[in-house]
């Protein structure tokens, strides 16, 4: 799950540095007339694959952990986020991000649209999310929609092009799709496909490189995010060598307490939620003026799980409107895989 | 030893408090005028840039489509193609004159005049209808009811509002969008623009406006003006800081004496000097602020008048002005310091006891200034002859006016001198002899007061022939009443359609992007009319110059393009292989840096078709009405319709304003000039006892003796300002004839104003007067006594 989101979008509606000084106090109260993720949502299929402007907030979230022929790692991102400005949806924001990661480079891409005039959107039949001529798009048959998708980005100094197919389910987090966020009760409705090959390439400035790997895509909506004294959250997903994927995080509130929530996806799409995920810091660096913590623990014991994450670019820094650290790891320990980071609220 | 000295010399202030602050106060003027031009200088260009960057309409190119008006699907079709692009709507707000800019916060590239949108709500407020409007305090009064809530904010220029792309759009009653800019920096893969949409195409960055260009010639006007306050101020602070020395010699002397060693000496003086200067200086900034504080109004009002009320009139105290005013001061001291120093290393020990000798050694000096002043001469013609840059332009500026300041002892003794041999008797002899003596000791003084009296004249020549070019050039330029600009080829047709009754005339204009003789230019098509004949302002023709260019075989170029390339009245312009005319006239075009040229209006269209016109020049007999009908019939921004009386009006408003800020500038300068004159006087009436006793020893009334120093100064001002006008002249001509050229590629024909000369020779008269008598009025109350202690010790 990507909780970033939820704060970065609602970054958008409020004053960034207020916010974080009040602790994101106020957004607890802040929901009046939007609607709320219920715990008995029943999901219904294209048509939650597409937006909900009765929510505050909603993304389209896709990690891409990939490789090219000579071993060489990089990384993709690809998120269009939703906000609407008011609670009858009339008035619509949209911001796009997207990220290249090698060992040695970050490359960051942001854009920006209202609502409403086909600047940005997402349409179900055919599916199809865009902002200017980034796009997800659908190029299923048969089947889900996601199933089978098109993902383009052009950022300034490099773009990429990628085919993804899915050979896994579409999975639920935490109560069927009802994903508590806080031991207050905040939620948002979450559901992911973890299950992308991926292929396509990447245009660096050094040239294009064909690259192939794993993706995951997270969507998820909400109005009433976080609790008020959360300040940021570290989220992984990640690619085991056996099949098996773990989606974790882990929000911090002000008192160094963290709230945190896993959940063990077998190969074969078989989910366990648990919420005895322990994430521990290893090692901090500085990024951008700031101390960052790039290598992590995690133990999962429901799963036996111990292991320690490093980065592929401690400098994996999206330096967009709202900040934050969002690049690839890879996993050593009691498991061995690869997958994603995401840290905010440093 | 050392603070027995300095104890010393501050005891001589503590007795001498007048000639302390004689000495700050001159440092203090002198880095006031400095600071204060700079100050209006800097506050003017930063006034300038914040108006041109307005959304960045200046800065970017955009694209418009040949087929039909630009629309928001438009802009959403380029940005999905992959263009960073952002919408713009532009247009007059009906009934009030107001500009309505509307744009898309997502994609509008960030300046200055951005509103700030991170308030709880503000941007749900701002997008959504009524939407929000933001205004700059000035504007926001006149605004009328009906629009929606207003914002302050200061930035957005007077006389406009910022609002949503799509707010406007409501606001204008129209669905189009002005234009679509392209921001800087694109995506290297993009769709290519003709795969997008044949029909879009991109303009380059708009050419600034004549107007605009003008306005260069205005900030340059000031960067002069404050270079020459530059050399006044350092002359002023020189012989502040000289005078200082000149009347402590004796006291050195006796410190000396009594065993302060000349290392030691020296390092009090320097230390003294760096004191003075910190707090004249300090004074001085302040009082330049003051001084641009009060004239900056003048200046926002004649930007406004040229950018349509963009200038803020407050000042913002900048820490780059104290530290230039600090500099000034600083620089000025340590020339001062250092010459005297110099000459303090060299003199013996009791050398300062004999001021005759100083003086003789004066007269020495004199003609070493005057040579390094003659080179000084040369230089700046050889600058003037073989220069080619704006820089040179500058320092040949810089040359003519040191060396003409260095020249003038010399030339006023040799005017002194040739006068005196007319004189018959010993009295008249001694008058002579005695005015040539006390040039030296004044000569900086008069040097500052001949500084000021050239810049006067220079800047008031230069100004004064800049207004009357400018306004008979507008006269014959825009000789038709209105010019209209439309935004389509559609909008056009039926625009010429709209006014076709109400208008006497209706003279298309339209031009290519060429190249002419290699660089980047512009050729326009004109129809052969009476107007055009009457009017067109023709540096040099041919006699049947408009019927060759109605043959069509013949071109008119500009001035800038002639000049540069060195092709004028007779020569081939060839624009392509078999597209090739012969030069029948060049006309001045004041304002524009590119190349330009006219041709026949058929030749034009048969060779660019593609190209249709959508500027009009319209004679009407009420040019406003028909302003206004068009404006409530087609919705066209301010900057696309011109009332060529406004513009006119506009102008006349801009230069008597010009005139305020020179006139009191000047004013000022020769108050500085003036008051270093009097610190002058003053020192040398006490050094001149010597001289003057022995005449009232031999009979002469104190009275008569003070009649004949009043006339001395008088006649030592006169000619002093005789030979400024001269080189006033020489500054001005440099200015327009050099510096212009060199900054912009057109001259500006020089014109003379006797009548300023005489006004400011009277001036320089009742300066020197007003300088004389407070020294002179001391000489009359000189005790006897006095007079009688130069026989009776040897000082």
């Amino acid at each position: 799950m990507n909780v970033k989101a939820f704060f970065l979008t609602l970054w958008f509606v409020i004053c960034t540095s207020s916010v974080v000084a009040q602790g994101f106090a106020g957004l607890g109260q802040s929901v009046d007339g939007y609607a709320l993720p219920k715990p008995d949502k029943v999901f219904t299929f294209p048509d939650d694959h597409g937006a909900h402007p009765d929510y505050r907030i909603e993304w389209w979230y896709l990690t891409a952990i990939l490789n090219d022929d000579d071993g060489q790692n990089y990384g993709v991102q690809w998120t269009l986020f939703r906000t609407s400005l008011d609670p009858d949806g009339t008035s619509q924001v949209w911001m796009g991000n997207a990220g290249i990661t090698t060992p040695a480079e970050h490359f960051t891409g942001e854009r920006l649209a209202r609502g409403g005039i086909g600047q940005a959107g997402v349409t179900t039949e055919p599916f199809a999310a865009w902002i200017d001529d980034w796009g997800m798009v659908s190029k299923a048959g048969v089947g889900d929609p996601l199933d089978t998708l098109e993902l383009t980005a052009t950022l300034p100094n490099a773009s990429y092009t990628l085919d993804l197919n899915a050979n896994g389910p579409m999975i639920f987090h935490g109560d069927n799709g009802y994903s508590v966020k806080s031991n207050s009760g905040q939620a948002s409705h979450y559901y992911s496909q973890p299950f992308y090959q991926v292929r396509g390439t990447l245009n660096l400035p050094s040239g294009d490189v064909e690259v192939s790997g794993l993706g995951w895509l997270d969507r998820e909506w909400s109005s009433q995010p976080l609790d008020a004294d959360q300040l940021g959250w570290d989220w992984f997903s990640l690619h085991f060598d056996s099949g098996d994927r773990l989606m974790g995080f882990g929000l911090r509130d002000a008192n160094g307490q963290s709230f945190s929530y896993a959940s063990w996806i077998t190969a074969d799409g078989n989910v366990s939620p648990s919420n005895d995920l322990r994430i521990t810091p290893l090692r901090w660096t500085n990024v951008v003026d700031r101390m960052v913590p790039v290598d992590w623990r995690l133990e999962l014991p429901s799963q036996s799980l111990d292991i320690t994450t490093k980065a592929l670019n401690d400098d994996s820094w999206q330096s967009t409107l709202f900040p934050y650290w969002e690049g690839p790891v890879f996993a050593t320990g009691s498991h061995q895989g690869r997958g994603y980071l995401e840290m905010t609220g440093y | 030893m050392i603070s027995a000295g300095a104890h010393a010399l501050w005891s001589y202030w503590a007795r001498h408090r007048l000639q302390l602050v004689v000495v700050i106060i001159g440092l203090a003027l002198a880095t006031g005028l400095w600071t204060g031009v700079q100050a209006i200088n800097a506050e003017a260009r930063a006034s300038y840039d914040r108006a041109a960057t307005t959304l960045g309409q200046t800065q970017f190119s955009h694209i418009t489509r040949n087929d039909a008006p630009l629309r928001i699907k438009d802009f959403v079709v380029l940005r999905r193609a992959g263009w960073l692009v952002s919408p713009l709507v532009q247009g007059t707000l009906r009934g009030t004159g107001i500009e309505v800019v509307g744009f898309d916060p997502f994609t509008a590239p960030i300046n200055t005049t951005f509103p700030d949108l991170s308030g709880d709500g503000d941007l749900s407020k701002f997008l959504s209808s009524p939407g929000m409007i933001f205004a700059h305090p000035d504007t926001a009064d006149l605004l009328p009811e009906n629009v929606p809530p207003v914002r302050i904010l200061e930035t957005v220029p007077p006389d406009q509002i910022l609002t949503d792309v799509t707010i406007a759009m409501s606001l204008l009653k129209r669905d189009t969008l002005s234009s679509i800019l392209v921001l800087g920096v694109q995506p290297e893969r993009r769709l290519p623009l003709v795969d997008v949409n044949a029909e879009y195409i991109i303009t380059e960055p708009a050419q600034r406006s004549d107007m605009a260009r003008l306005t260069d010639s205005f900030h340059l006007n000031l960067t002069a003006f404050g270079l020459l306050s530059f050399a006044v101020g350092l002359f002023i602070v020189y012989s502040a800081i000289g005078l200082a020395f000149e009347q402590r010699r004796v006291l050195f002397r006796t410190l000396r004496a009594l065993g302060l060693s000349r290392c030691s000496l020296m390092y009090l003086l320097a230390s003294e000097a760096l004191v003075l200067a910190t707090l004249g200086g300090g004074l001085g900034v302040v009082l330049g602020y003051i001084m641009a504080a009060a004239l900056l109004p003048g200046v926002a009002a004649t930007l406004s008048g040229l950018y349509g009320a963009s200038v803020s009139g407050s000042l913002s105290l900048n820490p780059f002005w104290w530290l230039i005013g600090f500099g000034m001061a600083y620089f000025g001291a340590a020339v001062a310091v250092s010459g005297n120093l110099w000459q303090m290393s060299r003199l013996s020990i009791l050398a300062p006891a004999m001021p005759r000798a100083w003086l003789v050694a004066g007269a020495i000096t004199a003609r070493l200034q005057a040579i390094v002043g003659s080179f000084l001469i040369l230089l700046s013609l050889l600058l003037g002859i073989f220069g080619e840059s704006l820089i040179a332009g500058f320092a040949c500026l810089a040359a003519m006016l040191l060396g003409a300041a260095l020249l003038v002892p010399l030339a006023l003794m040799s005017i002194v001198s040739l006068l005196s041999r007319s004189s018959r008797g010993v009295i008249s002899q001694w008058i002579w002899a005695d005015t040539r003596q006390q040039i030296q000791p004044m000569s900086l003084a008069l040097m500052a007061l001949m500084l000021a009296l050239a810049a006067n004249v220079g800047v008031s020549t230069m100004v004064g022939s800049f207004r009357s070019t400018f306004t008979g050039w507008l006269d014959q330029r825009l000789a038709s009443d209105l010019y209209i600009t439309t935004r389509t080829s559609a909008e056009a047709v039926a625009f010429q359609e709209f006014v076709s009754a109400d208008v006497e005339s209706i003279l298309p204009i339209v031009s290519a992007d060429v190249r002419l003789a290699g660089s980047p230019g512009q050729v326009f098509g004109i129809k052969d009319h009476e107007i055009y004949r009457a009017h067109w302002p023709l540096l040099e023709s041919v006699p049947d110059v408009w019927d060759r260019v109605a043959q069509g075989d013949g071109i008119l170029v500009n001035e800038q393009f002639a000049r540069r390339e060195q092709l004028w009245t007779g020569n081939t312009l060839k624009l392509a292989a078999d597209f090739q005319f012969e030069i029948v006239g060049v006309y001045s075009d004041y304002g524009n840096p590119a190349g330009q040229a006219f041709i026949n209006y058929e030749i034009f269209e048969k060779r660019y078709p593609d190209i249709t016109p959508l500027r009009f020049a319209l004679n009407a007999d009420n040019p406003s009405y028909l302003r206004d009908k068009i404006v409530a019939e087609f919705g066209l921004p301010r900057d696309n319709t011109i009332n060529q009386q406004e513009v006119k009006a506009f102008s006349m408003q801009v230069f008597e304003q010009t005139f305020l800020i020179t006139n009191a500038l000047n004013v000022l300068t020769l108050g500085v000039a003036g008051f270093a004159l009097w610190a002058s006087l003053t020192t040398v009436v006490g050094m001149r006892l010597p001289q003057v006793a022995p005449v009232w020893a031999l009979g002469f009334t104190r009275k008569s003796i003070s009649v004949i120093e009043m006339s001395r100064s008088l006649l030592l001002a006169a000619l002093t300002a005789v030979l400024a006008i001269p080189i006033g002249l020489g500054l001005a001509w440099i200015l327009l004839a050099i510096v212009n050229v060199r900054a912009f590629g057109w001259r500006l024909p020089m014109e003379l104003f006797p009548w300023d000369w005489a006004q400011l020779f009277i001036w320089a008269l009742v300066g020197a007067t007003l300088a004389a008598a407070m020294p002179i009025r001391k000489l009359i109350k000189l005790p006897p006594s006095e007079l009688l202690k130069v026989f009776a010790n040897e000082r």
